[in-house]
């Protein structure tokens, strides 16, 4: 079965939820996350979700007749190895600005630089994962 | 009904038979497509509008389209984007990638030759702010099938979103290979430059083109059409 992370905040309230009979905090943390991830996940199903997917997976409803295949943002080794700095600039410039492929466009031109550090913040919460460079 | 229903082929009329036979097309304008379409700019372009309105802006419309395409598609519409519009509202996953949910679109009305000739001349009368679209900035030169088509492919990536021929492509934009029919040169080329100026929240990005790249880039899917309708 695949799971949905479209709304990833969600099932963690959801998660959150069910815990909550014995143990409140997750569910007001999974609601915190909910409203602090809200804006940035509205992003992304705007402009990432045409090659990274609903599943946030790089299975995009483009991505099958790519020549180089979206990134996998639910992918925590893969993610992981991505430092800070370059998820920011490769949504704002473009793959070819960290030398990564041209079809991931830069996306300065939509979004600001507050909404693009929020994504970048929204793909670690999407990945589980710091950087570990 | 799904409200995003008329959305799903670009455009949306809930016309019912031979509304203009009068002719009067700005009336079946105002009163059969507003609905879902906005005729006049609109005054917010914020990313809240994009997700709730039902069709594709109009306000531009003769500045956009050709006006015997316009005529025909109204009586016999189909979809022009693969994902219909909002792309992102007719998703679901599939086995290897996301699909398109088609149980999320239904077609577009179909309007009477009267009533499709009348709307189609009403539109074309919608040219939008003067600035938009750059008049005469499309130099109309013939370009290398094999040159326009590396650039869109490998040098950009445009094929990421567009299909430059049918069942091959992305999904989230607008099939590329009818556009020469559909559309004006100049639109094509200011659209291309900057799609945020049409829509400063529209999911396609800015590429950042220099003057021959966007010559030769409209040029190429002007020819596209044309290539593929032999």
């Amino acid at each position: 079965m695949m799971m949905n992370n479209r709304q990833p905040a969600s099932l963690f309230s959801v998660a959150g939820l069910a815990l909550a009979s014995c143990l409140m905090l997750p569910s007001a943390n999974a609601a915190a996350a909910d409203e602090q991830y809200a804006k940035a996940a509205r992003n992304y199903d705007t402009y990432c979700v045409q090659c990274h997917g609903i599943n946030r997976n790089g299975r995009g409803i483009n991505s099958r007749d790519m020549s180089v295949q979206p990134r996998d943002h639910s992918d925590a080794k893969g993610m992981g190895s991505i430092p800070d700095e370059e998820i920011f600039q490769v949504i704002k410039e473009g793959g070819l600005s960290v030398n990564k492929s041209v079809l991931m466009p830069a996306w300065g031109n939509v979004m600001s630089d507050e909404e693009i550090r929020e994504l970048a913040a929204y793909l670690r919460h999407v990945c589980n994962c710091g950087s570990s460079k | 009904m799904n409200r995003y229903l008329l959305a799903a082929l670009g455009l949306g009329f809930a016309a019912g038979p031979a509304l203009a036979a009068d002719g009067n097309g700005a009336g079946l304008l105002q009163s059969q497509c507003i609905s879902c379409h906005a005729i006049t700019k609109p005054e917010s372009t914020s990313l809240d509008r994009l997700w709730e309105r039902k069709g594709p802006d109009l306000y531009y419309a003769g500045s956009k389209f050709n006006k015997p395409w316009l005529e025909k598609w109204l009586q016999n519409p189909v979809r022009i984007r693969p994902a219909g519009e909002f792309y992102t509202r007719h998703l679901k996953a599939g086995d290897k990638e996301d699909v398109v949910d088609e149980s999320s679109l239904t077609p577009h009305p179909k309007l009477s030759q009267a009533d499709a000739e009348a709307a189609a001349a009403a539109l074309m009368a919608l040219v939008g702010p003067a600035d938009l679209v750059s008049k005469g900035a499309f130099k109309g030169e013939k370009v290398s099938m094999a040159m326009g088509g590396m650039f869109f492919g490998k040098l950009r990536g445009c094929g990421a979103c567009h299909m430059a021929k049918p069942g091959f492509g992305g999904s989230s934009g607008a099939e590329l290979y009818t556009a020469g029919e559909r559309l004006q040169g100049d639109y094509i080329y200011s659209y291309i430059k900057n799609p945020q100026r049409f829509d400063p929240r529209i999911w396609m990005p800015t590429l950042n083109l220099a003057e021959p790249d966007l010559q030769r880039l409209t040029g190429y899917i002007l020819q596209l059409s044309a290539t593929e309708a032999k």
